[in-house]
């Protein structure tokens, strides 16, 4: 048991501490695609949230509800729907917006079930991203994106500017906004500049409702 | 499907009284309704009748420990002792245990023989002080929701207030779910297992057959076959049959079985049980006919039949969970064909659109429905874990009610 909670601990990540400060302590969240539980299991512990997840994976979820979370099987493209509006303070999409297909769909129910959502993603316009395509010529594999182009769950590959476009088409506001660089250096950023968009490997919004 | 009498509660002089024929069996004993007799579904009222209920464990001081188990169909209260009729192991002596998931060293574990059961509670075999003899088809039909009530009356008389947990497979997830959409605020986490809101016209189906069967046994004597020497049990045993093969999947049937011959080399062109399949039905039936009554089996089948929760709340599931406190968890089976997935599901998008607490896990196996009485480490290694989850969660609103 003791083992087992010091592996959980080591394993969370520079970006999962963070989007725990971001949340407040006590409220309802709901993290789609939560994985293992990781950070659900974080957010539960140390930020006495009450939290809810729903993941893609039998094995996630079998894992999840193993820890004692409140997990269930589901798709966050499909199942969505069935949660009513303001169900949540926090609907949280932490490294899932890549494996999303309808975008702009997930992102609006983020924001009907949630009062705010919090999105995590790895930026694709990072310079080791494009140094990746423009010298090797080959697709990035890196600590944040690890699988071979074939075996990847992402299917969107955009960047932290490109995002910041999508927001300001959907006219939504980006409350906080955090950047990761290559050496776990967090910065919270007010606009995202040329050289931002160069050195972040991925960033954090907290977005509020239009 | 409650039927009110307009002028109100029928006053205790019409109540219908049972005396219990079986008095022999081990376990607890209660007798209900007495002064107060319980309304059924039906719009009848019961009482006094008997209840037979067992328990494994303490209850401990301020009663926070009690998890009620819910048996299935053919199910009984010998859920972790040597049964005593059949001399097997509990049913669910797998789970329920010293150092089990569900630990008897820690917490006080509850099982009551269903209202219209044949193991003590109330049921057709009972008898009619009205008449002196066995009720038959003259007792009451009842209810999955009667079935809880008596519950709650049980659990009231033992002092306890909130059962920390509700547990049960099949018949037994109606139960669970019954108890949380009635009695939330008495609830703290709900596990149905392989089980439906509603039972699918599949299975009423299923049910049909197995009644029709008992009921198209000669011996069975328009359900007053007590007093004769012999019992239904060729109809019985067709029923068990029938019923187990939806217990069960084509792979597992399968694997256990193949097309292998029974204590023989070649098939004899006859219609002697050439096949193990065959003969390990035949071995079912037999069995069961030796500790279930018929007329019980088609009582617990039509409730079974009856029950609907949406229905009971304007055809709206999520109605019957609107602001439920309770933590589900709700278990299911890959192989399971007789409660799909796909019903427990339905359950999992009526308690997100209420935005309840809930767990959802499949368990890949190919053991069909009975899976839930089976030995599947995965199942039990998520149970332990939503139970020690829950058992935390449990300590941390106690501790703040306490302040």
């Amino acid at each position: 048991m003791n083992r087992q909670e010091t592996t959980a601990t080591a394993r969370i990540r520079v970006d999962q501490k963070l989007i725990a400060d971001m949340v407040t302590p006590g409220s309802r969240l709901l993290d789609v695609g939560c994985g293992d539980g990781v950070l659900l299991d974080l957010l539960v512990r140390e930020r006495e949230v009450d939290g809810r997840g729903i993941e893609l994976s039998q094995e996630g979820v079998n894992t999840c509800v193993a820890r004692g979370l409140a997990v269930v099987q589901g798709d966050a493209e499909t199942d969505l729907h069935n949660y009513p509006d303001d169900a949540f303070d926090f609907a949280l999409l932490s490294q899932t917006l890549p494996a999303i297909f309808d975008v702009k769909g997930v992102l609006s129910e983020l924001l009907r079930i949630g009062r705010c959502a919090v999105v995590s993603f790895p930026n694709f316009g990072y310079w080791r991203v494009r140094t990746d395509l423009l010298f090797r010529g080959r697709s990035p594999i890196s600590e944040n994106l690890p699988n071979a182009w074939y075996e990847s769950p992402n299917i969107r590959f955009f960047t932290l500017t490109d995002f910041m476009d999508l927001l300001d088409e959907l006219d939504l506001t980006a409350q906080q906004i955090i950047t990761i660089d290559r050496r776990g250096q967090a910065r919270s950023q007010r606009e995202i500049g040329h050289w931002t968009n160069l050195l972040t490997e991925q960033a954090i919004f907290l977005i509020g409702r239009s | 499907m409650t039927k009110q009498d307009p002028d109100g509660a029928q006053n205790a002089g019409d109540a219908i009284a049972v005396e219990p024929a079986v008095t022999d069996l081990p376990g607890h004993r209660l007798v209900l309704g007495d002064a107060d007799p319980l309304q059924l579904a039906s719009g009848q009222m019961l009482g006094p009748f008997t209840v037979a209920y067992q328990t494994y464990g303490t209850l401990n001081e301020d009663k926070s420990n009690a998890i009620l188990v819910c048996h299935a169909l053919t199910g009984d209260q010998y859920v972790a002792e040597t049964h005593p009729i059949t001399g097997k192991d509990g049913w669910w002596g797998s789970i329920v245990g010293s150092g089990r998931t569900i630990d008897t060293d820690t917490h006080f574990i509850i099982c009551i023989n269903v209202l219209g059961g044949c193991m003590g509670t109330a049921g057709p075999k009972d008898i009619d002080p009205r008449t002196g003899d066995p009720f038959g088809l003259n007792f009451p039909v009842v209810t999955i929701a009667d079935m809880v009530a008596v519950q709650k009356r049980v659990i009231e008389h033992l002092g306890i207030t909130k059962l920390f947990a509700v547990i049960g497979g099949s018949m037994g997830a109606m139960q669970v779910l019954e108890w949380a959409s009635r009695y939330p605020e008495m609830v703290f986490c709900a596990i149905p297992i392989a089980g439906a809101a509603r039972h699918s016209a599949q299975n009423i189906a299923f049910h049909e057959v197995g009644r029709q069967a008992i009921m198209a046994d000669p011996n069975w004597c328009g359900g007053a076959y007590y007093g004769e020497d012999v019992d239904p049990e060729r109809g019985l045993a067709v029923a068990r049959m029938a019923a187990h093969i939806t217990y069960l999947s084509d792979s597992a049937l399968h694997r256990k079985f193949g097309r292998n011959l029974q204590d023989r080399q070649e098939i004899t062109f006859g219609f002697d049980a050439d096949f193990q399949i065959e003969s390990y039905l035949r071995h079912q039936g037999r069995s069961f006919v030796e500790r279930f009554d018929a007329n019980s089996y088609l009582y617990i089948t039509r409730a079974m039949d009856y029950f609907d929760l949406a229905a009971e709340h304007e055809g709206q599931l999520p109605a019957a969970f609107e602001g439920s406190p309770v933590r589900f968890c709700l278990v299911s089976f890959t192989s399971d064909w007789l409660f799909p997935t796909a019903e427990s599901r339905q359950i999992v998008h009526a308690l997100n659109a209420v935005a309840a607490s809930v767990s959802f896990v499949e368990i890949e196996t190919d053991s069909g429905h009975d899976a839930f009485l089976l030995e599947e480490p995965e199942f039990f290694r998520i149970l332990s874990g939503f139970l020690r989850g829950a058992a935390d969660q449990y300590a941390r609103t106690t501790i703040e009610t306490n302040e």
